[in-house]
């Protein structure tokens, strides 16, 4: 009863002294984030002091079955719904912005639903809420199935799933009203900085304390790069997010860098964003899942460990291949490209060992639609860390830099690397966190596929159009002498570019749709009456020796 | 420390040194022996009798 | 070898020698890449004209940065015969010596802003601001008319200013004080502004929102757009300049 009673009063405190920072603030922004925080100590309180078994309650409406004492699975089937969900949002926000370039009108004339205050909320959206989410989800269930091991400390397990929610409540309601530190991918202001850290120093601490307790002797290789990824990504959080506050009750920070060292530090921190969060993560997601779902183990173990580290020595140096002919010094620059091109190396590496652990059970790609989306999401991931390493020699990004190239880039690994091994991931544990035999509908599966896939390939080749057309139009000169282009005569140019990544994203939300209709119908319990996805045809008419025409 | 040194050290010693723990690091991993570890690593996932906690 | 495959069982098996190593080796790229920025001299060479933003001019760039402009434009002009023709000069290091964050920007939906200083008039700022495909049909920029209703509240400037001092810009004592009075006298062209003039080379000084009965957060943003790379004389500087 003392320590239920010392919790209710940590709470309690914690409400006082949220509820003292939203009156005393010194800006409105600040406000609101107290109020919040405040509503979230207020639940805390809540459920600290209820007799009600919120456990139960939760699974009782996820219909998840009870925990029968192998593993910890609560936090990761919340981090699947979550993923689901903040998806969802991201991918919404993502093709809403894209029609605001195409038809500005839908800016609506109000400050929070401008691109400029819109664009972060997508980007952080799609990379932390619903690639971190699936981070945390999977690392949290591959890392207990290859220890052997439950997780150490589930109640900071808990905390770090709540707490990282919190994170992304607090970041996204801060880009609506204009809180932002204009740093791309790290916008939130310092005190949400400050709360993912203690977040993420807890994740760190749950992973390895479970890693510590295994009872398999190898660290398996998925886990190197998971940890990689987690250790990494507290590193350039936290030394991209210095700032000095203008008060500690106003949101408003300067970064302790200026002009060139805070451009690189925050390309350093950008690039690496993209090589911990959205690949070394991922591939420890791809370790796992790939060679589980090919019921084969990985083609090379020897290659995966070559492949770790070389990767992750390499990525951390390709950062300012984002500053090419920029004010940063010609040395770093040069020392940014060197490293994007050799990096080529270990990436493809990696695919093809991904690829190749299909080696001899290739007919799964017709008769398995998950084992589908992961090849795909290899492919991809192979094509941007080709497409990558060229954009950064310095004459292709001459013209690249500042077009829709690079976003058409960004969204071919994101959507196609990223999107598709998180779906292949979530399809995989979805009947098996819940306890059923299979999944609601595979034919649904292979509709999804093939929905993304149509949507990628619109939004990559129309991007592709529209940067290298930009590109080009912004350095025509006619035979007078002068540029041919007025910089609006390029603006309109792109409308019909703008219009097919516009569809290509809205057939990737649906496929999105499909995927959330699916697992909510698994996570009922039902099974779609359906074909079973390969039929060989049989034609009994057919099904004779070739009799040889009598020669004349 | 100026330019030219931090230049002239970086594309003679540094570039050698990462050359070196490259060639260790791939013969490390290539060495004889490992291969029965590796093996063994790579088939652990597949080991599901062995899901006592 | 048996002594070998001990040690690497070592690495495969010590979660904590694993940690270390992986931390130890994404770290080195880092402290190669960034940390000579700090101590190289050349880095950033000094410019003459380059001075700490205004309180009012740096009120007008917290705004463009809430508002994310940087989304859309960048502030960096490459040393390229058509982006120097398009926009003016390149951009040199110094010129964002001040600036906390960077707002170098890595896309041009909307066209580069290094230079965008006295290009336009005040008036077609606030009329493109208020409604951007008025004054530019082809425009697909979001409209910010709200901008020239709000009253320009940037909270107490003298604690924004000590707070950029701490990250190392050199405002003098004089200046901190000063900043709240400083932000009003800037858009007043009635007030006697000899010693803010002095405090800050080349401030433009007058109402810039035209509307002189409030200090509206138009007035804020129109007069950082109006600076933004004015400040370096690049006819009367042609000596400072080097081949790159």
């Amino acid at each position: 009863m003392d320590s239920l009673l010392g919790k209710a009063g940590g709470w309690l405190a914690l409400v006082f002294l949220s509820f003292i920072a939203m009156v005393m603030a010194a800006d409105g922004g600040f406000a609101v984030h107290m109020g919040i925080i405040m509503t979230a100590c207020l639940i805390a309180l809540w459920v600290t002091i209820s007799k009600a078994d919120y456990a139960a309650i939760g699974r009782g409406i996820l219909r998840a079955p009870a925990d029968p004492g192998k593993y910890d699975d609560d936090p990761v089937r919340w981090g699947v719904i979550a993923t689901l969900f903040w998806g969802m949002a991201g991918f919404a926000v993502g093709l809403y912005i894209a029609l605001q370039l195409a038809f500005p009108v839908l800016n609506l004339g109000l400050e929070y639903t401008t691109f400029g205050r819109l664009r972060p909320l997508h980007t952080s959206a799609v990379i932390f809420a619903f690639g971190g989410n699936a981070l945390i989800a999977t690392s949290f269930y591959v890392v207990q199935r290859t220890c052997r091991a439950r997780l150490a400390f589930p109640r900071l397990a808990r905390f770090v799933f709540w707490g990282y929610q919190l994170f992304i409540v607090l970041a996204a309601t801060g880009y609506l009203m204009g809180v932002t530190q204009s740093r791309e991918y790290a916008e939130p202001e310092w005190y949400v900085d400050l709360w993912l850290t203690i977040v993420w120093v807890s994740y760190a601490v749950v992973y390895i304390g479970t890693i510590v307790k295994r009872s398999e002797p190898h660290i398996y290789v998925a886990n190197w790069f998971f940890l990689s990824f987690i250790l990494t990504v507290a590193m350039l959080h936290v030394v991209n997010g210095l700032t000095i506050p203008v008060s500690l009750l106003g949101a408003k920070s300067y970064s302790a860098f200026s002009g060139v060292q805070d451009a690189l530090t925050q390309w350093w921190y950008g690039h690496n964003a993209v090589g911990f969060f959205l690949t070394a993560g991922f591939l420890g997601m791809m370790y796992y899942f790939v060679p589980k779902q090919a019921e084969r183990p990985v083609y090379s173990y020897r290659l995966s460990i070559i492949h770790f580290w070389s990767l992750i020595f390499l990525y951390i140096w390709a950062g300012p291949h984002h500053l090419h002919y920029t004010a940063l010094p010609d040395w770093a620059q040069t020392l940014g490209m060197v490293f994007s091109i050799v990096l080529w190396m270990p990436s493809w590496g990696g695919m093809i060992n991904g690829l190749m652990t299909l080696n001899g059970a290739w007919d799964k790609i017709r008769t398995d639609p998950i084992i589908r989306m992961m090849v795909l999401a290899l492919a991809f991931y192979g094509m941007s860390t080709f497409e990558g390493p060229m954009m950064s020699i310095k004459a292709v990004n001459s013209l690249s830099h500042y077009t829709d190239w690079t976003i058409g880039h960004v969204h071919s690994g994101a959507l196609g690397w990223n999107g598709m091994i998180t779906f292949a991931a979530l399809y995989y544990m979805v009947p098996r966190l819940w306890g059923h035999p299979r999944l609601y509908s595979l034919r649904m599966v292979n509709w999804h596929f093939w929905l993304a896939t149509i949507g990628i390939v619109l939004y990559a080749a129309s991007m592709w159009v529209a940067g290298i057309m930009q590109g080009l139009m912004w350095r025509e000169y006619g035979d007078d002498g002068y540029l041919v282009y007025a910089f609006s005569e390029v603006v309109s140019a792109m409308f019909p570019m703008y219009m097919i990544r516009a569809t290509g994203g809205l057939l990737y939300l649906a496929g999105a749709v499909v995927m959330v209709y699916n697992v909510w119908m698994t996570l009922a319990g039902r099974v779609r009456d359906e074909k079973p996805m390969t039929q060989t045809p049989y034609d009994e008419a057919a099904d004779k020796p070739l009799v040889a025409a009598p020669a004349e | 420390m100026n330019y030219e040194a931090l230049r002239h050290f970086a594309d003679s010693w540094g570039l050698l040194f990462m050359t070196l723990v490259f060639l260790t690091l791939v013969g490390w991993t290539f060495r004889p022996g490992a291969g029965r570890n590796h093996e063994e690593a790579a088939h652990m996932i597949f080991d599901e009798d062995k899901t006592d906690v | 070898m048996t002594t070998l495959t001990q040690k690497h069982k070592k690495i495969e098996r010590n979660i904590t020698l694993l940690a270390v190593l992986a931390l130890v080796t994404v770290m080195i790229g880092g402290i190669v890449e960034i940390a000579p920025l700090f101590w190289i001299d050349n880095t950033v060479e000094e410019v003459e004209g380059v001075r700490p933003y205004t309180p009012l001019e740096q009120a007008g760039r917290n705004i463009y940065v809430r508002e994310g402009c940087y989304t859309c434009h960048s502030q960096m002009i490459r040393p390229f015969r058509d982006e120097v023709e398009r926009y003016g000069h390149y951009s040199l290091a110094a010129e964002s010596m001040y600036d906390h964050p960077f707002q170098w920007g890595s896309k041009r939906t909307g066209p580069d802003l290094a230079r965008v200083g006295g290009r336009y008039s005040d008036e077609w700022h606030v009329q493109h601001l208020k409604d951007p495909r008025a004054v530019v049909p082809e425009s697909i920029m979001p409209p910010y008319a709200f901008l020239a209703e709000k009253e320009l509240e940037p909270g107490d400037m003298s604690a924004h200013l000590r707070a950029l001092t701490r990250v190392g810009v050199p405002y003098s004592e004089e200046a901190i004080e000063k900043a709240n009075e400083d932000l009003l006298t800037q858009a007043d062209p009635m007030a006697s502004s000899a010693e803010f003039e002095k405090r800050y080379p080349k401030v433009q000084i007058r109402d810039f929102d035209g509307n002189p009965d409030k200090l509206t957060e138009m007035d804020a943003l129109v007069a950082y757009l109006q600076m933004i790379g004015t400040l370096v004389d690049f006819e009367a500087g042609e000596a400072q300049e080097q081949a790159r």
